[in-house]
C-alpha cells in the first residue's frame, strides 16, 4: 500500500483523508436519507439518496446521467466535502465515503470529461511509466483481486503531479518506524539533508541499551527531503534501500545513500513519534489479513492526533517491495552513451570534429522508446531528444560525408557536447 | 527438482571457490616500524627485533624469518636469548617478562610464546623495587638475573620463571658488604648493568647507576671486589679473558678495571674520555673483543662532544691505530659484534648495528671496514614510498639485464657472505620471477627482487639527472676531509629529506617483454626510459603539453613545471630515459599505461589525459576532460590542506593582534581583553564541537575534480563493427565518465614516418557517477585481453576475437559489463549501494585451482576502503568472496596497496614495511623454515634436573629426569600440547 505524498498544490490531501477515515463506519444521522444537490454546467437537481444502501458507484453514475438527461455523456464526478474542497467521486469507496460524510447534504458537481485537463494526453510518457508504476505496485503490494477490477484507482489526480516520496511497506514495519522513498530522477532539487553520528537507546530483554546510531542532522531548507515532510532532524537511520545500517560507520552510511540517490528509500525512527502510520487493522482487530485488505484499497491513513498505538515488538523485515527485481530499479541504469562512430582523427596540430551523431541510449528493457530509431545530427544544439533508442553499428554513409568536415571549433564542439550529454 | 539442481550448483560452487580462493598473511617485507630492542644468539645465528608495538622478529639466513606478537601493546624494551637454547626472554616496557620458544611442528619452527611473568615484591613496596632495568641470561641457561630499579637482583629461575628468592641480592647485602666512606654518602641508585664473568659463571659484575660495581658470587652468595667507579654508569663489559672489567660513563668517559685483586679499593687502571677537552655525550654501550694475533678491537656508541657533534649518532671502532666514528643515519638502538670461530669465540667478523630506521652490517675483516648489504630488513622507505607497481613472472633475459645494472650500483659493499646464517630455509625456490617496483618522493625507482620471503634490493633508478634541482651534487660526498676530528664516515641509506618534492613518482608502469619503462611524477612529468646495458650521454628532449586545449579562465595556483636539463647527461647503464612529457599545467600524473606494442604512452593528470607516440617523440591527442566550473581542480597540490592551516593561522593571529593593539593602546579595560578571551573560546569549542555531519546528495556534474583521470587502458577490441578489431585507447575520469578513441597505427614498415592517429569514438557517461577505477576488455571467452607482446612472446593465449567482447567498467560503486561493439549495459554488480563500501583497488588476477593443475579462472581482485578485500567472478561481475584485510581507519595502507597477476598483494603496515598476502592457494609466499636446537658439548651433556615447580604446575608426579621410560611418557603426555614449554626441556635433556 502506498500513500503518496503530493507536492503542490493539494497538500492537505492526507489530512483530509484521514478525517474520512474516521468517518468512516460510524452512523450518526438519525434519519436515513441523503441529500443529494447535483449540478451539471448551470443546471441542478435535488435528489435523496438512502444512507443504508446507496448502492454503487456505477449505479449512481447512470443515476446521474438521467437526471441531468446525459445518457452518454462521459462526465467526471466531484464533490464537495465538510472544508468545502472539491473531492473525486470515481469508485465504490470514495462514493461511500461523500454519501457517509454527507451533512447534511451531498454537493455533487458534474463535469465533462472533455473539458476537464485530460488526465493522461498531456502527460509525458516518463509520467504515464511512473503513474503505471505506481498501480503496478499498489497491486503487487495490496495483492487483491479487488483493487485489480478498479484499474481508476484515483483519489486525486497523480497525474498532474510529480511524486517526489513516499510512505511504504506500512503494513509490514512497526508503527514506530517510517520507511520513506524520495525520488530524486527527474528533478533538479537537491536531496538536501545531512547525517551524523550519535546514540540509539534500544530496549533489549536486558533492559535499555545504548548503541551508536546515525541521525538526521540538517534538513536543507527547499530541499527535497524537507519539502516531503516526511523525514525530521533527529530521526534515526535504520535502513538504507532495506539495508540494515547496524554497525555501519557514518561514512558507510553516506556512500550507501550517496549510491542510491537516485533512488533512495530510508528507514526512519522518527524522532517526534505523533505522526505515526497508524495501522487501521491492528485497533479493530488481530486479523491481519482483513486489516491489509482493507487498507490495500482505501489507502493508509496518516494520523495526526492519534498516537501509536505500542507495537514496538514487530520485527522489521526485509520488504519486498524495495528489493532488486523494482521497477524503478532500472533509473541508475540509464547511462548515457555516446557513440562516435564518424569523427575525424585528431593530431597535434589541429583537432578535427565533425557532427556527430550521437545518441541517447536508454537501456532500460521496459522503455517503449527504445524500440524508435531517431538519428539526430546535434551540432550545438541544447536540447538533446530526451528519449532515443538506436543501433547506429552501421554508418558508413554518414561517416564518409562527414569525415571531410572540418570544424575549426571542433573542440569546443566536442565540450558542449559533453555537457548536453551531461544535461 | 529445479531448485534442487540449483543448490547440487551451488554447493559444487563453492567447493570450487574453496579450491582456488584462500587468504592469508604470509610475510611482512621491509624494516620493522620504530625498533626498541635488538638480540642476537651466536649459537643459533639469530637475530631478534622487538618493535614500539610489541612485535618480535627473528631473522637468520635469508629466507628464514619469524615473528611474534605480544598481547600487550607496549614496547619491547629488551631481548635476550637464553644460551645455547631456542628461547628467548624479552623485557616489555610494562615491566613483564616473555619466554619465547622456537618449536618444530610438522618439520618447520614456529615462534610461540610459553610463558609470562611479572616481578612481585614483597608485601607494600613501592613498585620501583620491582621494575626491571637489566637483565642477564645466565650462561648455564637456567638463571635469569634480574636488576631492578630499586638496585635489587632478582634471581629467576628459566624457562618456567620461578623465583628463587632465597638467591636474590638485595641491596642491603650489598651495601653491608661496601664501605662505609663510600655507601655513607651515596645512594647506590638502580642497577644499570648486569655482566656474567666470561671464564667463570659464579661471578657476575653488578654496575649501579651511581658508578659503583660489585662483583658478586653467586654460589657463595657475597660480595667479591668492589669498583668505585665516581661517573654515572651507562654499561658494562667484562672481557673475554676475565681479567678486566670496562666501564662506560654519561660523560664521555670509559674506564678499565683489573678484576681479581682482593683489594677491594683497586684503583682504576685506564680512564679516558675519547673526544675530550670539551664536554662529551655518554658512551651508552662498550664492547672490547680480542683478536687472535694483534690488538683487540675496542667498540662504542655515543661519546661525541656534546656542543659540535652531539646530534650525530656514532659507534667509534678501534683497532691498532685505526678509529672509525661510523655516522649513522638516524638513533642507535643497540649493536652486537659477531665473531668467527665453531664456538663464535674468534675474531671479530662483522658489527651489526640497528638504527631506528635501518640495519646496518659492517665487514671488520676487510680493509676499508666496508658495508655488507642486507638481504633484509632493508629499509623500503630510506626515502618515503609514493606509489609502488608489481609485474610478475619476469622474462629471465631482463631479470639479468636488470640484477647486471644493479650490480654495478653495487661495488661499495663488501664482497662478504651474509654474516647471518641461522636456521635452514625450506621454502621451495619461487616459481617465478617477479618485480616490486617502488617510487619515491625523491625521484627514485627501486627495483625489489619480490620472488620470496626476502624483498631483495636489485636495482635503484633516479630521475633526478634529467632535470635542475636545488640541490648542490656535491652535497652528498660527505668523505670527511683529512685529519678531522673525530673521523666520521657516513654509513647507512635513510635519507628522508628530498631536495625536491616535485621530482615525486607516481605512477610507474614497466613492459617486462621490451624493457620500456615509463614513470611519471608530481609536476607533471611522464619519462619514457629504455634498458640500456651501457652508460650514455644522452639529451633528454621535454614535450610540453597543454591539457587545458584552450580552456580559458583557469589559474594554476600550484607548483611550477620542472626545469629540465638542456645539456647531455650522462646515464650510467640501466634504465636511461629517452623520452618526456611535460604536462601543462603541471599538476601530478593520476594515470599512466604504455603499450610497448603499439610505442604509445598514455597519461592522466586531473586536466586530461593524452596519448604520446614515443617513437616518432611527438603527441597524438589531447583531450581536456576539465569541468569549466571546476575551480579546485586548478589548485595545486595540498592547497586545500593549506587554506585550513591558512584560516586557522588567521583567526589566531587576528586574536593576538586584537589582544596587542588593546595593550598598545593603553586601553586597560580588562573586559575587553576578557571579551577578546571568550570570543578565542568560543572559536576553539565551536571548532572542536561542530558535529562530524556529512551531506548526501547526489553526485552532480558540478562537483569538484569530476575531469580528473583515473584510469587508462590500451585495448585491440571491436570498438566500430563487430567484425574488425583496432587499436583503442579508454580512459575513466573522477566524474564517471569513460572516453574510448580508436587508434590508427600505420604498418610495421612505415610506423617511424606515418602518423598514429586517434579519434574519439566512444563516450560513456555513468549514471551514477562515481568515479572509475578500471576498465578491462574481456575476450569472447569472458577473459581480460592478455598484456601487450604476451601472446608475440608465446606466454598468453591469443585473445578469442571471433566472439563478442565485453567491456568491464569498475567504478567505485559497481562493476558493470556493456556489450561491445554497441555499448549497452549486459549486467552489473553493484557494491557501495549494499554495503556502504567503495572500490579503492582493483586488479586483474589469475587464480589457479589447488586440486586439479589445469583448472583456473581470472578474477577481479578489489580492496574496498572499508579494509575488505573481494574476488570478484570474470565475466559474471558475482562476488566469489571477501576477506577483511586491513583496518579501515588505515587509509595509507589502504591506498598502497598492490595486487599480482597471481592472486597476491602487498600494502604498506609502516612507512617501511609491506605485508604480503594471499588470496590465491596455489601461489603463496611464506617463510618455511627450521631452526634445530644447537647442540653444544658442555650443555647436551649436562644433565638438566626438571624442577618440581614446573611438573606438579602440568599435573605430573616428581619424576626422576634421568629415566628414560618417565622421559618418554612425559613426552608422549605432551605431544600436541602446543602451549607447555616443557617439550622442548625435556627434548633438550634427552639430547
Amino acid at each position: 500500500m502506498v500513500l503518496p505524498a503530493l507536492l503542490q498544490p493539494n497538500s492537505r490531501l492526507g489530512s483530509r483523508m484521514s478525517k474520512q477515515q474516521h468517518y468512516r463506519t460510524p452512523l450518526r444521522l438519525p434519519d436515513n436519507v441523503v441529500e443529494v444537490k447535483s449540478k451539471f454546467e448551470a443546471e441542478y437537481r435535488r435528489f435523496a439518496l438512502k444512507r443504508n444502501s446507496p448502492g454503487d458507484f456505477q449505479e449512481f453514475y447512470r443515476l446521474l446521467q438521467t437526471i441531468h438527461h446525459i445518457p452518454g455523456v462521459d462526465v467526471l464526478l466531484g464533490y464537495a466535502d465538510v472544508h468545502g474542497d472539491l473531492l473525486p467521486i470515481n469508485n465504490d469507496d470514495n462514493f461511500l465515503k461523500a454519501v457517509s460524510l454527507a451533512s447534511p447534504l451531498l454537493r455533487i458537481i458534474i463535469s465533462k470529461k472533455e473539458d476537464e485537463p485530460g488526465v493522461f494526453a498531456t502527460n509525458s510518457l516518463q509520467r504515464r511509466k511512473k503513474g503505471l508504476g505506481l498501480t503496478g505496485l499498489r497491486t503487487t503490494v495490496s495483492g487483491s483481486a479487488h483493487s485489480k477490477n478498479k484499474p481508476g484507482l484515483m483519489i486525486g489526480l497523480p497525474q498532474n503531479f510529480r511524486q517526489i516520496s513516499s510512505i511504504i511497506d506500512v503494513d509490514i514495519l512497526p508503527e514506530t518506524h517510517r520507511r520513506v522513498r524520495l525520488h530524486k530522477h527527474g528533478t533538479n532539487k537537491p536531496l538536501g539533508f545531512y547525517i551524523r553520528d550519535g546514540v540509539s537507546v534500544r530496549v533489549t530483554p536486558q533492559g535499555v541499551e545504548k548503541v551508536p546510531g546515525v541521525f538526521i542532522s540538517r534538513l536543507v531548507r527547499g530541499g527535497l527531503a524537507e519539502s516531503t515532510g516526511l523525514l525530521g532532524v533527529n530521526d534515526e537511520i535504520l535502513e538504507v534501500n532495506g539495508i540494515d545500517v547496524t554497525g555501519k560507520s557514518l561514512d558507510q552510511v553516506t556512500d550507501m545513500m550517496v549510491a542510491n540517490s537516485h533512488n533512495l528509500i530510508v528507514t526512519v525512527k522518527p524522532a517526534n513519534q505523533r505522526n505515526n502510520v497508524v495501522h487501521r487493522g491492528s485497533k479493530t482487530s488481530v486479523g491481519n489479513c482483513g486489516s491489509v485488505g482493507s487498507v490495500g484499497s482505501t489507502g493508509s491513513t496518516l494520523s495526526h492526533d492519534s498516537p501509536s498505538p505500542a507495537s514496538q515488538s514487530n520485527p522489521i523485515t526485509a520488504s519486498n517491495s524495495i528489493a532488486e527485481g523494482d521497477s524503478d530499479n532500472e533509473d541508475d541504469d540509464r547511462d548515457l552513451i555516446l557513440e562516435n562512430d564518424c569523427l575525424t582523427p585528431f593530431d597535434s596540430h589541429h583537432i578535427t570534429n565533425s557532427n556527430n551523431t550521437n545518441l541517447y541510449d536508454r537501456d532500460s528493457p521496459t522503455s517503449i522508446l527504445h524500440s524508435t530509431t531517431v538519428r539526430t545530427p546535434l551540432p550545438q544544439s541544447i536540447s538533446l531528444p530526451n528519449s532515443v533508442g538506436a543501433s547506429l553499428s552501421d554508418n558508413s554513409t554518414t561517416m564518409s560525408t562527414l569525415n571531410g568536415n572540418t570544424a575549426s571549433s571542433s573542440h569546443e564542439n566536442m565540450r558542449e557536447d559533453g555537457n548536453i550529454i551531461t544535461l | 527438482m529445479r531448485r534442487f539442481r540449483r543448490h547440487g550448483h551451488e554447493s559444487q560452487r563453492d567447493r570450487l571457490k574453496q579450491e582456488l580462493f584462500h587468504f592469508n598473511k604470509t610475510v611482512e617485507h621491509g624494516f620493522p616500524h620504530q625498533p626498541s630492542a635488538l638480540g642476537y644468539s651466536p649459537s643459533l645465528q639469530l637475530l631478534a627485533i622487538g618493535n614500539r608495538s610489541g612485535a618480535i622478529k627473528l631473522y637468520g639466513a635469508p629466507g628464514v624469518e619469524f615473528m611474534g606478537l605480544h598481547d600487550e601493546n607496549a614496547a619491547v624494551t629488551q631481548v635476550h636469548f637464553l644460551p645455547h637454547q631456542v628461547e628467548l626472554v624479552t623485557l616489555l616496557d610494562d615491566n613483564s617478562l616473555h619466554m619465547w620458544t622456537l618449536r618444530a611442528h610438522k618439520g618447520l619452527s614456529e615462534l610461540l610464546e610459553i610463558g609470562r611473568f611479572m616481578l612481585t615484591g614483597p608485601p607494600g613496596a613501592p613498585p620501583s623495587v620491582t621494575r626491571v632495568t637489566a637483565v642477564l641470561a645466565h650462561s648455564s641457561g637456567e638463571l635469569l638475573l634480574l636488576g631492578t630499579e630499586g638496585g635489587h637482583v632478582f634471581v629467576v629461575e628459566v624457562p618456567g620463571f620461578r623465583e628463587l628468592e632465597e638467591r636474590n641480592i638485595s641491596l642491603d647485602q650489598v651495601s653491608n658488604s661496601v664501605p662505609d666512606d663510600y655507601i655513607g654518602r651515596r645512594n647506590l641508585e638502580h642497577v644499570e648493568a648486569l655482566q656474567e664473568n666470561p671464564v667463570n659463571p659464579n661471578q657476575v659484575v653488578i654496575g649501579y647507576g651511581r658508578g659503583l660495581m660489585i662483583i658478586w658470587d653467586l654460589e657463595k652468595q657475597r660480595a667479591i671486589q668492589h669498583i668505585p667507579a665516581t661517573q654515572q654508569l651507562e654499561s658494562v663489559w667484562w672481557t673475554e679473558d676475565g681479567s678486566y672489567i670496562l666501564s662506560s660513563h654519561s660523560d664521555g668517559s670509559y674506564c678499565r678495571w683489573m678484576v681479581g685483586a682482593e683489594d677491594v679499593n683497586e684503583e682504576e687502571e685506564k680512564s679516558d674520555i675519547p673526544y675530550g677537552h670539551f664536554p662529551c655525550k655518554a658512551i651508552s654501550k662498550i664492547v672490547q673483543l680480542p683478536t687472535e694475533k694483534g690488538p683487540p678491537f675496542l667498540l662504542f656508541s655515543g661519546g661525541m662532544p656534546r656542543a659540535s657533534y652531539g646530534d650525530r649518532h656514532c659507534i667509534t671502532v678501534i683497532q691498532n691505530k685505526t678509529q672509525v666514528a661510523l655516522d649513522l643515519t638516524s638513533r642507535i638502538i643497540d649493536f652486537f659484534v659477531i665473531r668467527d670461530g665453531p664456538k663464535h669465540t674468534g675474531d671479530p667478523s662483522a658489527l651489526v648495528v640497528l638504527v631506528e630506521e635501518e640495519l646496518v652490517v659492517i665487514d671488520l675483516q676487510t680493509e676499508g671496514w666496508p658495508v655488507i648489504q642486507t638481504p633484509y630488513l632493508v629499509p623500503l622507505h630510506s626515502s618515503a614510498i609514493t606509489c609502488s607497481h608489481h609485474i610478475s613472472t619476469i622474462p629471465i633475459k631482463l631479470w639479468e639485464r636488470v640484477i647486471a645494472a644493479g650490480e654495478l650500483q653495487n661495488t661499495h659493499y663488501s664482497k662478504k657472505p651474509w654474516p647471518i646464517t641461522g636456521g635452514q630455509n625450506l621454502a621451495p625456490d619461487p616459481p617465478q620471477r617477479d618485480l616490486l617496483l617502488t617510487g619515491h618522493e625523491d625521484g627514485t625507482v627501486c627495483f625489489w627482487d619480490a620472488s620470496g620471503v626476502c624483498l631483495y634490493p636489485m636495482y635503484k633508478l633516479s630521475t633526478a639527472a634529467v632535470f635542475h634541482t636545488d640541490a648542490d651534487p656535491n652535497d652528498n660526498m660527505n668523505q670527511g676531509t683529512e685529519g678531522e676530528w673525530p673521523p666520521f664516515r657516513k654509513v647507512g641509506c635513510f635519507d628522508p629529506y628530498s631536495d625536491d618534492p616535485r621530482l615525486g613518482i607516481q605512477k610507474i608502469h614497466l613492459c617486462k617483454y621490451s624493457g620500456y619503462l615509463t614513470v611519471a611524477g608530481t609536476a607533471g612529468q611522464i619519462l619514457v626510459l629504455e634498458l640500456n646495458d651501457e652508460a650514455a650521454e644522452q639529451t633528454v628532449e621535454a614535450k610540453v603539453v597543454d591539457l587545458l586545449q584552450g580552456q580559458e579562465g583557469f589559474r594554476w595556483k600550484g607548483h611550477t613545471r620542472l626545469d629540465v636539463r638542456e645539456e647531455p647527461v650522462l646515464f650510467p647503464p640501466g634504465f636511461q630515459p629517452f623520452a618526456l612529457v611535460q604536462c601543462q599545467p603541471p599538476a601530478v600524473v593520476t594515470a599512466l599505461t604504455l603499450h610497448s606494442e603499439w610505442k604509445l604512452v598514455a597519461f592522466g593528470t586531473s586536466h586530461g589525459f593524452g596519448l604520446y607516440d614515443y617513437q616518432q617523440k611527438n603527441n597524438v591527442l589531447i583531450k581536456c576532460t576539465l569541468n569549466p566550473s571546476d575551480q579546485l581542480a586548478m589548485e595545486g597540490p595540498l592547497s586545500r590542506v593549506k587554506s585550513i592551516k591558512k584560516s586557522l593561522r588567521q583567526s589566531f593571529r587576528r586574536m593576538r593582534r586584537s589582544r596587542v593593539s588593546l595593550r598598545k593602546h593603553h586601553v586597560n579595560n580588562a573586559a575587553k581583553i576578557q571579551d577578546a578571551n571568550a570570543r578565542l573560546e568560543a572559536e576553539l569549542a565551536e571548532m572542536e564541537l561542530a558535529p562530524v555531519q556529512r551531506k548526501i546528495e547526489a553526485r552532480s556534474s558540478d562537483d569538484s575534480f569530476t575531469g580528473l583521470v583515473r584510469t587508462l587502458y590500451f585495448a585491440d577490441t571491436f570498438l566500430s563493427d563487430s567484425s574488425h578489431n583496432t587499436p583503442s585507447l579508454w580512459a575513466g575520469t573522477n566524474g564517471g565518465c569513460v572516453f574510448a578513441f580508436m587508434l590508427r597505427l600505420p604498418p610495421v614498415e612505415h610506423r617511424a614516418d606515418e602518423p598514429v592517429t586517434a579519434q574519439p569514438a566512444k563516450e560513456i557517461q555513468l549514471m551514477h557517477r562515481a568515479p572509475v577505477v578500471g576498465i578491462v576488455v574481456l575476450d569472447g571467452h569472458g577473459a581480460p585481453l592478455p598484456e601487450p607482446l604476451e601472446v608475440a612472446h608465446d606466454l598468453a593465449r591469443s585473445p578469442d576475437l571471433q566472439g563478442s567482447h565485453h567491456l568491464l567498467v569498475i567504478s567505485e560503486e559497481q562493476f558493470k559489463v556493456f556489450t561491445l561493439p554497441k555499448v549497452s549495459a549486459k549486467m552489473k554488480l553493484k557494491l557501495t549501494a549494499v554495503d556502504g563500501s567503495r572500490v579503492r583497488r582493483v586488479g586483474v588476477a589469475w587464480f589457479g585451482s589447488s586440486r586439479s593443475e589445469d583448472y583456473g579462472e581470472s578474477g577481479l581482485v578489489v580492496l574496498t576502503n572499508q579494509g575488505d578485500l573481494h574476488v570478484v567472478s570474470l565475466p559474471g561481475v558475482k562476488m566469489q568472496v571477501q576477506y577483511p584485510c586491513i583496518r579501515r581507519e588505515d587509509v595509507s595502507g589502504i591506498a598502497s596497496c598492490v595486487f599480482t597477476k597471481h592472486g597476491q598483494g602487498f600494502y604498506l603496515i609502516s612507512p617501511s614495511e609491506f605485508e604480503r598476502f594471499s588470496l590465491s592457494t596455489r601461489h603463496v609466499v611464506e617463510p618455511r623454515c627450521l631452526v634445530e636446537v644447537p647442540l653444544h658439548s658442555d650443555n647436551s651433556t649436562k644433565h638438566r634436573p626438571l624442577h618440581d615447580g614446573f611438573s606438579s604446575a602440568h599435573g605430573n608426579a616428581r619424576h626422576d629426569s634421568e629415566d628414560p621410560e618417565v622421559l618418554q611418557e612425559i613426552q608422549k603426555s605432551l605431544e600436541g600440547d602446543q602451549t607447555s614449554f616443557l617439550e622442548n626441556n625435556v627434548k633438550s635433556a634427552v639430547a
